[in-house]
């Protein structure tokens, strides 16, 4: 993979030169790299604004939508008056409501955790309300012929055979939080790399542009890759069988 | 209409063992169970009017056509579903919910991906709340028994269907349970891996004092199995007759050969020919 991108990175850099595009429009990836250097502190500052967003958006989601989805799970009264409002809300392009919190919240922190709450709030809720329910009819009879029940029922059968359908979820959240906080940051902000972007992209600094949308995407990747791994530490057994089962075109 | 005849005596006296067998407690008792399921306001009669008493340490096999409510009959027993009207007793104990002083094996072998074999087979005393490691022995004595020995630490999906169905009559015995329901559970095996769990089925039977009610719908497989085969008729599901198979034990490998087989397994075709179950011209 980091060989692949070498190999774009070189093929760019020449192609740039062979046909003399103009910087403003495509910047080689050398001066990509040397404009970041020279404005690297700026970038950090406004790199951690967008990564406290992140985390603390996504953190408040999975807090939220895994409870949510137990309570969706076990009580009758959950399903049947709370989660249709979620289901339907999840219609919403909840970008367009980022306008919307800034009204509310205000212009600060606020309107971008709640944005980065909102877009990976509802891909966790549902696959874990799918994971708690899809128990096969047939396992759930031979564990009532058990006798066993409430937590130890849970922790042996239910909560595991979730798992990876929660880590699914907990995937897409991920890979669309960076865009939600950057969304919010466009909207109304005065740092972070959303921020940033906007004001490299009015002086047609190009090769910023570049530089930043590169770090919002590994802010983005790094996320990604710790639920990854945290999946791996956790279901071993269901990452090694997807593996098996032909997942290799990620490997 | 041919009647089933008793040939020979049973090998394996369950009930009449002990003196004062008698007065001894069946192991299923069901008077006149019906069950009618609604759904979307259509009403289904899957079982209408069922009377039947399993001796302990008896084999039972039902057998009928699809839909005659004989996985019903079995959740019924189990206490897994209630009955729309009569009444059932598990060792003489009324059912009103889950029965849970036996074993379940189903078609499929609804074993837990993410567990090991042996741990497949321990999430039973696990989850009856039973020490564990002081099952860790027996469960690979079992494993030996159904051949699994050398499987006790890979994951389902890397076994066979054979296998895995193994596996849970291994889960469905840890707990040593007087009483075993099966639901078709050589259903999805080849054939001849079916003929080698019937064969080991009936030996491990034989040195147990288990009662079995066992589901399915080979002819064959219910006369080589049991003591009594209960034949059902097409929905709504009643108990048409019960066939008497008095061959003696063990039948093994080639228990098509003794006298008493073809007998036992004509009076069953008789009855589903008789219902238009089956069809077809004879030889
Ligand atoms: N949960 C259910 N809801 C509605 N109908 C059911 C349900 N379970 C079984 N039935 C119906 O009851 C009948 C008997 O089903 P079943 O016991 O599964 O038959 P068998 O095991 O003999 O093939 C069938 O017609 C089936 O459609
Ligand atoms: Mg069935």
């Amino acid at each position: 993979m980091v060989l692949a991108f070498l190999a774009l990175a070189v093929i760019w850099e020449w192609a740039v030169e062979i046909f003399a595009i103009k910087e403003y429009l495509l910047p080689p990836p050398s001066l990509v790299l040397t404009e970041f250097l020279k404005r690297a502190d700026v970038i950090g500052l406004n790199a951690i604004t967008t990564t406290n967003e992140i985390l603390a958006g996504y953190a408040l989601a999975v807090a939220v939508s895994i409870p949510l989805a137990l309570a969706t799970a076990y009580s009758r009264t959950v399903e049947e008056s709370l989660y249709p409002v979620v289901v339907f809300l999840q219609i919403v392009p909840k970008i367009a409501v980022a306008p919307l919190f800034i009204i509310w919240f205000g212009f600060g922190f606020a309107p971008k955790l709640m944005l980065v709450f909102l877009l990976s709030f509802f891909p966790i809720v549902v696959s874990s309300v799918m994971g708690f329910k899809s128990l096969d009819p047939d396992i759930s009879d031979f564990a009532r012929t058990t006798g066993a029940g409430g937590w130890r029922l849970f922790a042996t059968i239910r909560l595991p055979q979730a798992l990876p359908h929660i880590f699914t979820g907990l995937k897409v959240g991920a890979a669309l939080s960076a865009t939600a906080a950057v969304v919010a940051e466009f909207v109304a902000s005065d740092r972070g790399l959303g921020y940033l972007l906007l004001q490299y992209n009015g002086d047609l600094n190009t090769p910023m542009v570049f530089a930043t949308i590169i770090v919002l995407s590994l802010i983005g990747l790094a996320l990604y890759y710790a639920v990854e791994l945290l999946e791996r530490l956790v279901i071993p057994w269901h990452v090694s069988q997807q593996a098996a089962q032909g997942g290799a075109a990620l490997a | 209409m041919s009647r089933a005849t008793v040939v020979a005596s049973r090998a394996r006296p369950a009930q009449d063992a002990a003196p004062g067998a008698g007065t001894q407690v069946p192991a299923i008792g069901v008077s006149s169970a019906t069950k009618r399921f609604s759904r979307d306001g259509m009403e289904t009669l899957a079982l209408d009017g069922i009377d039947l008493t399993v001796a302990r340490g008896e084999f039972v096999a039902i057998v009928g056509p699809s839909g005659c409510g004989k996985s019903t009959l079995l959740r019924m027993v189990a206490g897994l579903i209630p009955a729309t009207s009569g009444s059932l007793a598990v060792s003489g104990q009324p059912v009103a919910g889950p029965v849970t002083d036996l074993g379940v094996v189903f078609q499929s072998p609804t074993l837990l991906d993410w567990r090991t074999i042996i741990d497949n087979v321990l999430v039973q005393v696990q989850l009856r709340g039973l020490p564990v490691e002081r099952y860790r022995d027996k469960a690979m004595a079992l494993l030996a028994q159904v051949g699994l020995e050398e499987f006790a630490q890979r994951r389902p999906r890397e076994l066979s269907g054979g296998m895995r169905q193994r596996t849970a009559i291994a889960r469905a015995l840890i707990h040593d349970p007087p009483l075993l329901l099966m639901d078709e559970p050589f259903g999805a095996l080849d054939a001849l891996t079916r003929e080698q769990m019937r064969i080991d089925l009936e030996a491990l039977w034989l040195r147990s004092q288990k009662t079995v009610l066992f589901v399915t719908h080979s002819i064959d497989e219910a006369v080589l199995l049991a003591d009594r085969v209960v034949v059902m008729t097409p929905r709504p599901g009643r108990i048409d007759r019960v066939v008497e198979v008095a061959l003696p034990r063990p039948r093994g490998l080639d228990g098509r050969r003794l006298p008493g087989f073809a007998p036992a397994a004509d009076a069953i075709t008789e009855i589903f020919l008789a219902r238009g179950v089956l069809h077809g011209t004879r030889a």
